[in-house]
Formats: structure tokens, C-alpha cells, sequence
């Protein structure tokens, strides 16, 4: 017994980098049709963390976190999500692993109201949060339940599209553009809720262009270019790289 | 100006009766649409087995009209739901025509199998002996198999209406029919979904079918002939809306069988000049939301 359990703990300090990986991504490759995309993408993020893959237009952001959600029809590489490698699984099967998914246009539904769209996703493992614990992080909610969905402000729909995927129990949140085309005092709003979140224990990929916003929640950067990884920083290196930072999203 | 209130209100039950229908597989089209964005012309070819398995259901199992209303969806669920794996699943994201196309090419084969077995002619299938009779209303006289006929579709109607707009279930399905893709990053299983929408609307045909075997006979074209004016009917609902096309279904019935009380030479053809109009002034239907 004791000699089967050395064997089996010998490889994973080989591999120490990684062991405490919540996802691990390695030469990831995905193609819209025929067009190539991402050319062997590598990152990963460990537990309780909140990661930031920043990068201009088009750099291949979006496409890698849908690829980690099996959205992307056609892929190549390996996506590790504790430990079970997913780049072969269905999103529906992914999502049931535990992994969550906000798209960069919220995906609202119109033909639900706000109350439905809450509750949509299903849950997929205990220890989501209650309704209650929803409400007290986006109180606008409470008021609108009963409105169609697509009736919100822009803002009111991010919250939405974040608060529903709170509720299924996943622990690891990825959230595409969160803050896009929002108003500085619901950028704030979101800021807090991610650092919530982030104390609650969530761990989050999150993708930005804003990256001012992304030093108020991140631990690390990620630079995509050209559907690569191009560069990767903590935040407290980030005064540092001030300059590449600037040069790499021109702006 | 003589009115015969018999003969008007015998039009109108007809009407309604023919609405029934109407209803009942035009409900199941809008289903089908909104989930596979097929248009189902085989729609009718299952409506008739509906009434095929209500017949060999009695003729070989012995098992009565009440059996067959139960069983009958779901055998005919069964076997649309193999076509939709086997064949409908593999058009997903291709232009309606093809969808169109290869239904109408099921709907042929299917109808001339049991045309090649059966002829063209009707065979019989009794009332169930607890429906038999009527009821003399005083204006009218009311043949108790006609009235469950109306008031159990429209049940059925209303109950299909409720599990789609009211329910969880209804709510996965209203939302993959706007963004299948997200809802499956849910966590949902999409395609069984959509497997099971498919069964659903080809169940409600055979239950038409069953409903109607005892008031026109089990013929191999009875769908062939119902569908065509089932599809004027989508047309002027609109395609999108569940509540659309019932009351669609059962007001093109009335309006119906009003033709054929006041001018019964234009009864075959008023649910066309009708959708002609509404094709003109509003492409997208009465109830549809534009495309
Ligand atoms: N559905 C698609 N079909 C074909 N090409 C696509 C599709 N979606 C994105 N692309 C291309 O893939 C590349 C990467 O796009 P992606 O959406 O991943 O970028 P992004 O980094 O998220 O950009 P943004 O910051 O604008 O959201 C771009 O060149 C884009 O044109
Ligand atoms: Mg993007």
C-alpha cells in the first residue's frame, strides 16, 4: 500500500508547476472553419485567482475562452480543468464539470424574462448561491425580475449575465469583456463584485481591454497577439511593464 | 335575410372541429420550427399514422381509442424522433429548403408505403362507445364525439402553450431557440433537446390523427390533403408564436365553416385568399415576429 501510494504522488511533484492548475492550457489551437486562430496558446490559473488575458481587437481572446468552453468547433492542444482534460469534450459536458461562461454580449434572452434568465442555467453542482446572496451583489435585479430580458440597460444585463452563472454552483467563472461600453460607476459596481467573488473563493479568467480596470481585480496578466500568448506579469510587476503594456495594446 | 341557426351552428362546429386540427398540427409545426428551423412537411404523412396506429392498435391488439390516444403519440413520437438522429439532425444550420425538401420527400414515401398496403380508399374506425350519441341543444343538435373533439385539443393546445411559455423546461426551450450554443455551455444537452421537441410536435400530429380517425376514416392521404391548408394557416399566423397559431388554427376553422354557411362555393378557397392578403399586408403573420 504504501509503495503503490509513493508511486502514485512520485509524478506529481514533477509536475509541481501545475498541480495546483484549476485549468491548464497548452499549445492550444482552434480554426473558424478554415481560418486558423489560435496558434498553441499556454496559460493557466490556479485556485482562488483571478487571471487577466489582455490583448488588442482580434488578438484571440474571446476564441480562447470559448475554446476552453468547446464552443469552437474544431480545436487542437490540451485544456486541463482539474485535472480531466476537456479538449475533446462537449460544452454542455464542460459546463457540468464546473466550468461557467459570461460571453463578451452578455446573451441575454429576450424571449425570457429577467427572473427566467436568472435561472436558466442549471445547476451542476451544489453550493451555488441562493437568491438572496445574488441580490445583496446586484440589488438592481431584485426590482427588475419580472421585466423581459432585453429590457435592461446594458449595465443591468451584464449583472444579469454574471448573477445567472453564480447561481449553478461552478466555482471557476470565465468572463468575457465585463466592463465593455459601461459607465465608470457600474465599471466600479462590477470591479467590486469580481473582488467578492474573488473572496468568496471563485477563481476567474477574465478577458479586458480596460486594463486599468483589470490591475483593480487581477493577480495576473496574460498578453495575447495574434492568437498567441505573447507575455504574462503579476500585477505587482505591473508599474514595471507599464511601457510593454502600453506598446502591446497601443494605447 | 333567413338564417338557419341548425345549419349555421352545424357550420360552425365543423369549423371549430376542422380548427381543432388545424390547431393541433400547426402547434406542432411552430414548435418544431422554433427548435430545428425545419419546416416539417411530413408533418401530415405522421398525422395519418397517428390514425394508422389507432387502427392496427384496435384491429390487431384489440386495444380501444383510448389506448390509441396515449400510445399513438408516442409510437409515431418515437419513430419521428429516430428520423430527426438519423436524417433532419444532419441539416442542422442549412437553409430551410433542405429541411423543407427532405420532409416532403419523407412525407412521399411514407404516404405511398401505406397507400401500396392500404389503397386509397378509408377504412373505418368506430366512436368509442363512452363518446357515441349527442345532445339536443334546442338550436342544435350536438354529437358528444364532435364536442371532445374541440374541447380535448383545445386542452391540449393550452397545456402545450403553458409547458412552453410557463414552464422550466419551456424556458430551455425558448431560449435555445434564440441561442442554442449558450444555453448548452449551460450545462444543457441541446441536441437530445431538440430530439425530444421534435418528438413532442410529431406526437401532437398522431394525436390529431388518432382524434380524427373516428369522424373521416384512416386513409393513407388523409394528411396529404390537411397539410397544404395546415400551412396556409402557419402562413397567416406567422411562424414564431405558440398562442399565434392555435388561435390561428381554430379562427381559420370558423372562418371556415362561416364560408360555408354564407357562400359555400369559396369554402375550399377562403383560407388561401385570406393568406394571400395577410402575405401582402404582413409578411410576417399576424402574430409573428418579423424574421
Ligand atoms: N465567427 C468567426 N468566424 C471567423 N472568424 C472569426 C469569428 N470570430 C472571430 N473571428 C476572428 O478571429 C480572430 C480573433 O477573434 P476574437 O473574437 O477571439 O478576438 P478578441 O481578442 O476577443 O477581440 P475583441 O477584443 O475585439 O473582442 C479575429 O481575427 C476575428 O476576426
Ligand atoms: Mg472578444
Amino acid at each position: 500500500m504504501p509503495s503503490q501510494m509513493a508511486a502514485q504522488a512520485a509524478p506529481r511533484t514533477v509536475q509541481s508547476a501545475a498541480a495546483d492548475a484549476v485549468l491548464q492550457v497548452e499549445n492550444l489551437q482552434a480554426w473558424y472553419g478554415e481560418s486558423h486562430i489560435l496558434h498553441g496558446v499556454n496559460f493557466d490559473v490556479r485556485g482562488g485567482e483571478v487571471v487577466t488575458l489582455l490583448g488588442r481587437n482580434g488578438a484571440g481572446k474571446t476564441t480562447t475562452l470559448k475554446s476552453v468552453m468547446g464552443i469552437i468547433g474544431k480545436r487542437s492542444g490540451s485544456v486541463s480543468f482539474e485535472g480531466k482534460q476537456i479538449i475533446r469534450a462537449s460544452s454542455d459536458r464542460i459546463a457540468r464539470l464546473g466550468v461557467a461562461f459570461c460571453p463578451e454580449e452578455r446573451g441575454i434572452f429576450a424571449s425570457l424574462d429577467v427572473r427566467e434568465n436568472l435561472m436558466l442555467p442549471p445547476q451542476v453542482r451544489p453550493g451555488g448561491l441562493s437568491l438572496d446572496q445574488i441580490f445583496e451583489l446586484f440589488p438592481n435585479l431584485k426590482e427588475r425580475l419580472n421585466s423581459q430580458g432585453t429590457k435592461l440597460s446594458g449595465g443591468e444585463q451584464q449583472m444579469l449575465a454574471i448573477a445567472r452563472i453564480l447561481r449553478t454552483g461552478a466555482r471557476f467563472l470565465m468572463l468575457d469583456e465585463p466592463t465593455e461600453g459601461l459607465a465608470p460607476v457600474i465599471i466600479q459596481q462590477i470591479g467590486k463584485t469580481i473582488a467578492e467573488l474573488k473572496k468568496q473563493g471563485f477563481t476567474i479568467l477574465l478577458v479586458e481591454q480596460n486594463f486599468r480596470f483589470a490591475s483593480t481585480v487581477a493577480d495576473r496578466f496574460y498578453v495575447m497577439e495574434h492568437g498567441k500568448i505573447i507575455d504574462t506579469f503579476a500585477n505587482s510587476d505591473l508599474a514595471a511593464n507599464m511601457d510593454k503594456l502600453h506598446a502591446y495594446l497601443g494605447v | 335575410m333567413g338564417i338557419n341557426t341548425q345549419a349555421l351552428m352545424a357550420q360552425l362546429l365543423v369549423g371549430l372541429i376542422n380548427g381543432s386540427f388545424y390547431a393541433l398540427l400547426s402547434l406542432g409545426l411552430a414548435v418544431i420550427f422554433g427548435m430545428l428551423n425545419i419546416i416539417n412537411f411530413a408533418h401530415g404523412a405522421l398525422y395519418m399514422m397517428g390514425a394508422f396506429v389507432a387502427y392496427f392498435l384496435l384491429s390487431i391488439f384489440g386495444l380501444n381509442y383510448w389506448f390509441a390516444l396515449v400510445l399513438a403519440p408516442i409510437i409515431v413520437g418515437a419513430f419521428g424522433m429516430i428520423l430527426e438522429r438519423t436524417m433532419l439532425q444532419r441539416l442542422a444550420g442549412l437553409d430551410h429548403l433542405y429541411g423543407l425538401l427532405l420532409t416532403f420527400g419523407l412525407a412521399l414515401i411514407i404516404q405511398g408505403v401505406f397507400q401500396n398496403f392500404f389503397g386509397s380508399s378509408g377504412l373505418p374506425y368506430a366512436i368509442p362507445t363512452a363518446l357515441q350519441g349527442g345532445t339536443n341543444l334546442g338550436f342544435m343538435f350536438l354529437p358528444t364525439y364532435r364536442a371532445w373533439v374541440v374541447v380535448f385539443s383545445l386542452t391540449v393546445c393550452l397545456l402545450t402553450w403553458f409547458l412552453i411559455e410557463k414552464t422550466r423546461l419551456g424556458a430551455y426551450l425558448r431560449a435555445a431557440t434564440e441561442n442554442p450554443t449558450l444555453v448548452r455551455a449551460f450545462g444543457v444537452n441541446v441536441p437530445r433537446m431538440i430530439t425530444l421537441t421534435y418528438g413532442l410536435g410529431v406526437g401532437l400530429a398522431a394525436l390529431a390523427g388518432v382524434l380524427s380517425a373516428p369522424i373521416n376514416q384512416v386513409r393513407p392521404l388523409m394528411g396529404a390533403d390537411l397539410i397544404i391548408v395546415v400551412f396556409a394557416v402557419v402562413v397567416i399566423g406567422g411562424m414564431g408564436s405558440i398562442m399565434g397559431s392555435i388561435v390561428t388554427g381554430f379562427m381559420l376553422g370558423v372562418l371556415e365553416g362561416l364560408t360555408k354557411y354564407f357562400y359555400p362555393e369559396a369554402s375550399n378557397t377562403v383560407v388561401f385568399v385570406f393568406m394571400v392578403l395577410v402575405l401582402l399586408l404582413k409578411p410576417s403573420g399576424l402574430t409573428g415576429r418579423a424574421a
